[in-house]
């Protein structure tokens, strides 16, 4: 995520769309850390910060502070409850929907399913499990016959799926939350079962091995994924906000498909060891925000007034416009 | 130990948090406000708490469990405190008493406290878990809006920490029964000479470190208006840090709250500066790590020049 940052900012930066796009990470996945730095950015003087947040809620404070300070606040992929804050993120429960479908389409008589879930007590664990039982009951010949935590790790899924394997019966295709699958066609490739069709996600080293079982045995597959370039979509909306543009407090970003026909030109695009990514332009983002204005707008009520929340930006004094 | 001549020993744990608040302020401006101040300082109100607590038990040992126990107050006051409020005091005021328990128990059967804290800090980590399986609840109205407080003169971070480091100080080093807790550290059996229950004092300890505890996980959940089974984990490592770079000693009693608050102040400016200085935050750990020692490193040579006079 840090190279799709670092690859697009830079020309906007230098065209001078914007002053300075500088990345900030935190050693290790901690709120409370996340929170010192958002109070750093205040203090740095920054107009906008675009966060992946560690926590919806634990940043709120620090959050509160900046948008009191001034400062606009864009939260992607890990986005913060505060309502002063924009929300930009995939559509969880969409990418659940889409396995079902997938699934029913592959397997029209019916299937054997293994879900394999993400971590736990995360919203987005829960949206895409939602996804997974809204569309199933559509599928009334479609099963989940078991379902094992993952922690979207490879090692924990192959550890998970491998212990549940043995009291399974056979088993048509693997739902996962991306990140999963490699360490699930581990597990079955051990226990010497047939493989099942299992939804890639967008890391080479899946897409990899997905590539060489097309040409093995004719495997066929789809990959969903939320890919990286969402940092990008945050940093478009924080410039649009700054340039005094009245946009959405949330946004939903479409999720990134490779389908087999494409899997071996995406394949050959993304670099071992990384993930195969979209790219989002500036254009592509004012199209999205152009939409989620569009269903806003359908669905208030033409008497109420729009988004009184909306906080008008004062300082957009560092941005130079083209 | 007079009260006349401030030997450069103690004073060493000012001298380094202003030396570092000059260079933040000379690289950053804008900390050197009303506002700048606050957010530079906020978030260190419950590390200053909690490394009172951790000071209590450092007269002679030292508490391995201060991360878990705040993330587990925090958890309670964002959940039971917001719901039922009754209840929610009734379980801080249990664990407070849990703390007090252990402290005698640890006396009792002169068990090492820093095995008894590690073992407490799995089951509070467990209850926490149970209380709060994800991060999540929310602030008391009345904490939120304490925790945000504008006051005139000061902001509320540097009124908080100068209030603590005062209280801390009172009870520790001028009250009556400051003395005799501290003297658990210096001599305990001549504490107990002096006619003294020991495991009351022991109890005492440890619940009085409770109630630091519990306020730093009071004003931790002010400040990030919600919490997780392991929001404080970093408290207990910031906390022994804190206590250490005030000038305080694992034995004998030789403790300094005003230190340690000002050490818990001086570890989180070590990391805003570091980021001032865009350094990556892969490095802060370690940078703190640097300061402790090499404020350590400056302690050794003024103990050494005290002991030559």
């Amino acid at each position: 995520m840090l190279a799709a940052w670092q690859a697009q900012t830079a020309p906007a930066v230098k065209t001078g769309v914007v002053a300075a796009a500088d990345a900030f990470t935190i050693g290790e996945n901690q709120p409370t850390d996340q929170a010192a730095q958002i109070q750093n950015l205040i203090l740095q003087g920054y107009d906008a910060i675009v966060i992946d947040a560690a926590s919806t809620t634990a940043l709120n404070g620090a959050v509160q502070e900046a948008c009191d300070a001034g400062v606009v606040v864009v939260s992607f992929d890990g986005i913060v409850t505060a309502p002063c804050a924009w929300k930009i993120v995939n559509d969880f429960h969409e990418w659940g929907r889409e396995q079902v479908d997938y699934m029913a389409k592959r397997f029209p008589d019916g299937a054997n399913l293994l879900e394999v879930r993400g971590l736990p007590g995360t919203f987005v664990d829960d949206d895409l499990h939602q996804g997974i039982v809204d569309e199933l009951k559509h599928y009334p010949k479609l099963h989940i016959v078991s379902s094992v935590e993952g922690d979207w790790a490879q090692d924990v899924t192959q550890q998970a799926v491998a212990g549940v394997l043995p009291s399974l019966p056979h088993i048509d295709g693997v739902l996962n939350q991306g990140g999963e699958a490699y360490g699930v066609a581990q597990a079955f490739r051990a226990s010497q079962r047939e493989m099942p069709v299992i939804i890639f996600s967008n890391a080479q080293d899946e897409l990899a091995w997905w590539a060489e079982q097309h040409r093995k045995n004719g495997y066929q597959s789809i990959a969903i994924s939320n890919a990286p370039g969402i940092a990008m979509v945050a940093f478009w909306v924080a410039q649009r906000i700054l340039a005094g543009e009245d946009v959405p407090k949330h946004l939903t970003v479409p999720l990134y498909h490779i389908r087999q026909d494409e899997l071996s030109e995406v394949l050959a695009h993304t670099p071992k060891g990384s993930v195969a990514d979209q790219i989002f332009t500036r254009a592509d983002v004012e199209r999205l925000i152009q939409q989620a204005r569009d269903t806003q707008a359908a669905s208030t009520q033409p008497n109420t007034a729009p988004a009184t929340d909306q906080a008008k930006n004062p300082s957009a004094a560092q941005e130079i416009q083209p | 130990m007079t009260r006349h001549s401030i030997s450069p020993r103690k004073l060493l744990p000012l001298i380094s948090f202003s030396v570092l608040l000059i260079a933040t302020f000379a690289l950053q401006e804008r900390a050197m406000s009303y506002l700048g101040l606050n957010l530079l300082f906020n978030l260190t109100i419950p590390i200053a708490l909690a490394t009172i607590g951790q000071l209590l038990i450092m007269v002679n040992d030292i508490d391995l469990s201060v991360g878990a126990f705040v993330s587990l107050v925090a958890c309670i006051v964002s959940t039971l405190l917001v719901q039922h409020p009754w209840l929610g005091w009734l379980a801080l005021a249990g664990l407070v008493l849990a703390y007090a328990a252990l402290g005698a128990l640890i006396h009792r059967f002169e068990l090492p406290a820093i095995v008894v804290t590690l073992g407490m800090s799995f089951i509070w980590g467990g209850l926490a878990l149970v209380i709060m399986p994800a991060p999540g609840g929310t602030s008391p109205e009345w904490l939120r809006a304490l925790m945000t407080v504008k006051p005139p003169l000061a902001p509320m971070a540097v009124v908080a920490a100068l209030l603590i480091a005062a209280a801390a100080h009172l009870l520790i080093m001028r009250s009556g029964i400051g003395t005799v807790l501290r003297g658990l550290g210096g001599n305990s059996r001549s504490v107990a000479r002096a006619g003294w229950r020991l495991s009351g004092l022991y109890a005492l300890t440890y619940g009085l470190a409770g109630v630091f505890g519990v306020l730093a996980g009071l004003t931790l959940v002010g400040l990030y208006t919600s919490s997780g089974a392991s929001v404080a984990s970093s408290y207990t490592l910031l906390s022994i840090a804190g206590v250490i770079l005030g000038g305080g000693e694992f034995i004998g009693g030789r403790v300094s709250p005003i230190g340690a608050v000002l050490g818990a102040l001086t570890l989180s400016l070590a990391g805003s500066l570091l980021a001032f200085m865009h350094i990556s935050p892969d490095w802060q750990i370690g940078a703190q790590g640097a300061v402790l020692i090499l404020v350590l490193a400056a302690r050794l040579l003024f103990t050494r020049r005290e002991a030559l006079i």
